[in-house]
């Protein structure tokens, strides 16, 4: 099926007016050498019913969060989003308008996507925010390239950045030409010794990939008596209870917007967030909204400081983003509307009071330990394993857990993820499975 | 010709933002009670002082946002008609199915045998955007268009890097969309650009003029910015080859072309697909997109990395590929869409897509020349899925620039085409009709160009007054711009908390 309306009427009255006597006529400048001389390899069109069907098949092959309890984080994690977030950010008339290039028939999106840009500024203590970037990972791409100077163009980046993160940015920095170098975290946080010549940003990630509560303020110290600027890796979740960055002497605050508004979606989309203080505003990237008013002095918004963008300032532009994550950053603004102060910061209670049981629980399985067993953490648990975790990982499904993720370059590491779903019973039954499972219960073979 | 009225088509901005509603103390949200001891997070490390967010009841966030979906235009809304956004249908049963549990319910660190569903769709998703490109490989991990094309070219640059050849620039033709150059100096290239010739179609001993060793590539649109197709493209992606570049195919007008030719037939090494565009995916207020890229044989082995591979026990990721540039994403790119365009293409199949691109061009074309008397094309070439206009004419006669024209249009009750794009183009109309509309649509939005242009001369003050009927009028973007205001703030002035 298609979504076309014409009849075989409206083609013919229509090719009349065109001037021409076919379809076909209308794709002659097509040079015959390059034509296809053959319909798409692809199936018949099908009915909508026919699409249904087949598609729920496929999303039966899946086994979701609500079948196996979600311990799996690591930027993305299993929150509940109320309902008002579906109701209202899938209205259509914010799903399918476009970047709001008119902005007298766009204030809709304009304005929520102000209070989203309000919302991060408050959550994170920064001064400005950008409407949205396209994840955290790509986030802290564009925040380093917002640091990179003539003569500055290494980037200093913790051991306890999560490796996903630290991969992208290495994907971008070899076009960025930043030169990524990492310091190491025996004691699962810190801040480096040293700080070399030519940097142009020290990363950090608070909570880190080990949930271990880092001492930002130090670092950002280190980093602004060697001439460098400190972008600090956030979890949103955690600003209800944790100091933000903006309190943390962060030049740059980059996060991981996922956990309000949007669903897991096997990690897209979602949320990438950015923010600044006011004097680097002009090198941020993506769109920035504006308040303004109209001829008759009404308030009202339009997308603003456009000479950073590329459809303006093409290769000079700041970075080449052009579409945002418009409909997430709406679905957050109005999850956050939903928490208010109060609820967030009873969200977050209740993450990490259900990491530090976990904690304990765990570490109390036979062959399980912490990672960093004296470092306070927030939401996310590191244990080292007796096994490699990816297999431990794999018995719990049979168990019904996602019991987390384990850490790309420490094969052994298992970090577990707490949200405020978790409830009691489900950490006690995941540290009981963990123990069958380590201890080759009920395993055949 | 029929004359229209002004039509309101929106709600009334008649409120303030959500900080001014709601009363302190006052909460929407709530949580089952728990049983867990609180947390001993260290004194040193919380919070002084809480964020100020809005402190409302879940009605007051209905009511406020309901309202702010009243003050917004979108395809479901009206017409759309924005040049190079392809602003068409989305089908209802994508959105649907796309937030079934087991799409939206699944986390990316999910051991592969828990996600065949997914997998599957992602490889099929995969194979079904090769055939309509003509590519061998493709990722589907890039979160928008833009980001595919700095994968195209961080591609690119390993191809070269692999072969020892240091390469410095990328040629691009004049009225590219700007995302291409700022992409080639995010991919570490320098961007040189390619004049078009009198046809509006690349200047072909230009092109052979740029050419040379430094050359890493060049990024087109075919049909191009202009609307028009590159009757030459078989001579360019040649002579980019000869001179050991390769051709990037910037997949923005892939609509207009689908079951008629594929980039790869055209000599395309790398393409990159919007899937809001072609395949119908919501724009969603700009975002989010998805961006994935196809590429020939010679260039899968810089794919970024995960992929998706189909083994004789089903589906898995693969990670370690060291050939590969990395990852352009943080997890496998904005799957909830990649489901939605899949959707799209099983609808559609092989006739209905063709079908797509036919009804595309034709109401293109049937437009163009319902506005040919009042806003003649600019190119005599004949347009393929959108045509650009100019007011230049209207602007000499009457003084009434494209953005005057624009407005009116906004008080007769259709949202606009793009205006000022291409930049090459004077007084620049750009109009994408999509195959999505009917020719009553067409009709009417052609009358209502052609009441503003009368008007233009007859009553000047309609269009320089113009939007009326909008919940704001024209607004001072120079203002914004020169006092910053980028969050809300009481009244009082206070810093945040």
């Amino acid at each position: 099926m298609d979504f076309t309306p014409h009849t075989p009427a409206d083609v013919a009255a229509m090719l009349a007016v065109v001037g021409v006597d076919s379809v076909d006529a209308l794709f002659a400048q097509i040079p015959e050498d390059v034509r296809l001389d053959r319909a798409l390899d692809l199936p018949p069109g099908a009915a909508e019913a026919e699409v249904a069907g087949a598609l729920l098949r496929l999303a039966a092959r899946n086994r979701t969060v609500d079948e196996l309890v979600c311990f799996a984080a690591g930027g993305v994690s299993d929150h509940y989003v109320p309902a008002l977030v579906g109701g209202l950010a899938g209205r259509s008339e914010f799903a399918t308008s476009y970047t709001p290039y008119q902005p007298e028939l766009s204030q809709g999106v304009l304005q929520a996507l102000f209070e989203f840009q309000t919302m991060i500024v408050e959550l994170t203590g920064m001064e400005a925010a950008n409407a949205s970037l396209y994840d955290g990972a790509t986030a802290l791409a564009e925040a380093v390239a917002m640091t990179l100077t003539a003569d500055r163009r290494t980037v200093l980046v913790s051991g306890g950045v999560d490796p996903r993160l630290v991969a992208t940015l290495r994907t971008y920095s070899a076009g960025t030409g930043a030169r990524v170098e990492t310091w190491e975290v025996p004691a699962g946080h810190g801040a480096p010794d040293a700080i070399p010549g030519g940097t142009a940003a020290v990363v950090l990630q608070h909570p880190n990939v080990y949930g271990v509560l880092e001492d930002v303020r130090a670092a950002a110290a280190a980093a602004h008596e060697a001439g460098a600027r400190l972008i600090q890796i956030f979890d949103p979740v955690s600003l209800g209870v944790l100091a933000p960055p903006g309190d943390l002497d962060a030049d740059l605050a980059v996060g991981e917007g996922q956990p309000f508004g949007s669903q897991l979606q096997f990690g897209g989309p979602n949320l990438g967030l950015l923010a600044c203080r006011m004097a680097d505003v002009r090198k941020m990237p993506g769109r920035i909204v504006g308040e303004t008013v109209d001829l008759d002095g009404r308030t009202g918004y339009v997308l603003t400081l456009q000479a950073r963008e590329q459809h303006i300032r093409r290769e000079k532009a700041t970075s080449n983003i052009c579409t945002n994550q418009t409909l997430m950053a709406l679905a957050a603004t109005i999850h956050l509307a939903w928490l208010g102060p109060e609820g967030l910061r009873e969200q977050g209670e209740r993450c990490a009071a259900a990491a530090a049981y976990a904690a304990d629980r765990l570490a109390g399985v036979p062959g399980v330990t912490r990672r960093f067993p004296d470092a306070p953490i927030f939401r996310d648990v590191a244990l080292v394993l007796p096994r490699d975790a990816d297999e431990v990982i794999d018995r719990l499904v049979d168990r019904g857990f996602l019991a987390g993720v384990a850490h790309p370059q420490e094969p052994t590491t298992l970090i577990v993820g707490l949200t405020e779903r978790r409830t009691r019973a489900e950490i006690d039954a995941l540290a009981d499975a963990t123990a069958e499972v380590l201890a080759g219960v009920g395993i055949a073979g | 010709m029929k004359r229209g009225a002004p039509v309101r088509t929106q709600g009334p901005a008649d409120g303030g933002t959500i900080f001014e509603e709601g009363a302190p103390g006052r909460r929407a949200s709530s949580f089952a009670p728990s049983d867990l001891p609180p947390a001993l997070v260290p004194e040193s490390h919380r919070r002084a002082t809480p964020p100020r967010l809005p402190e409302v009841a879940e009605i007051d966030i209905v009511r406020h946002y309901t309202r702010l979906s009243q003050m917004n235009h979108g395809v479901d809304t009206g017409f759309y008609p924005l040049g190079s956004c392809s602003m068409k249908y989305n089908p209802k049963v994508a959105e649907v199915l796309a937030q079934a549990p087991g799409f939206a319910r699944i986390h990316p660190a999910q051991p592969d045998r828990t996600v065949q569903g997914t997998l599957e769709l992602m490889w099929r998703l995969e194979r079904a955007l090769c055939e309509i490109t003509g590519m061998a490989r493709a990722t589907l991990q890039p979160p928008a268009g833009a980001c595919g094309e700095l994968t195209g070219l961080l591609m690119m640059r390993a191809y070269h890097g692999d072969r020892g050849d240091e390469r410095e620039t990328v040629l691009i033709p004049a009225a590219a969309h700007g995302t291409n150059p700022a992409s080639v100096r995010s991919g570490g290239y320098r961007a040189v650009t390619v004049p078009a010739d009198a046809r509006g179609l690349v200047d072909v001993a230009a092109l052979r003029d740029a050419l040379d060793g430094r050359v890493a590539g060049l990024m087109l649109t075919n049909p191009n910015t202009l609307g028009l197709f590159e009757r030459d493209i078989r001579t360019i992606t040649d002579l980019v080859h000869e001179a050991g570049g390769l051709v990037y195919y910037d997949g923005a007008n892939l609509n207009a072309i689908m079951g008629r030719t594929r980039p790869g037939d055209m000599g395309f090494d790398i393409v990159h697909i919007n899937t809001h565009k072609t395949f119908a995916t919501p724009h969603g207020g700009g975002g989010p997109g998805a961006g994935p890229v196809g590429v020939v044989e010679d260039l899968v082995p810089y794919l970024p990395v995960p992929r998706v591979e189909r083994t004789d026990d089903g589906y898995r990721t693969e990670d370690d590929v060291p050939s590969s540039i990395g990852r352009m994403h943080g997890f496998h790119g904005n799957v909830g869409i990649l489901v939605r365009a899949y959707i799209y293409v099983l609808l559609h199949g092989a006739d209905g897509l063709a079908r797509v691109s036919d009804h595309a061009v034709l109401n293109a074309n049937y437009l163009a020349a319902l506005l040919r008397d009042v806003f003649p094309p600019v190119y005599d070439e004949r347009p393929m899925h959108e045509f650009v206009s100019s007011a230049r004419d209207l602007k000499a006669a009457t003084g009434m620039r494209a953005t005057d024209v624009a407005k009116r249009v906004i008080d007769l009750g259709f949202h606009p085409s793009t205006v000022y794009f291409p930049l090459v183009v004077e007084e620049a109309l750009m109009v994408e009709p999509t195959e999505t509309e009917s020719r009553a649509t067409l009709e009417r939005f052609a009358d209502a160009l052609a009441q503003a242009a009368e008007e233009a001369a007859s009553d000047p003050d309609l269009l320089r007054e113009a939007p009326i009927t909008t919940p704001v009028r024209r607004l001072d973007e120079v203002r914004a711009a020169r006092e910053l205001r980028l969050s809300w703030r009481p009244a009082d002035g206070a810093a945040p908390a």
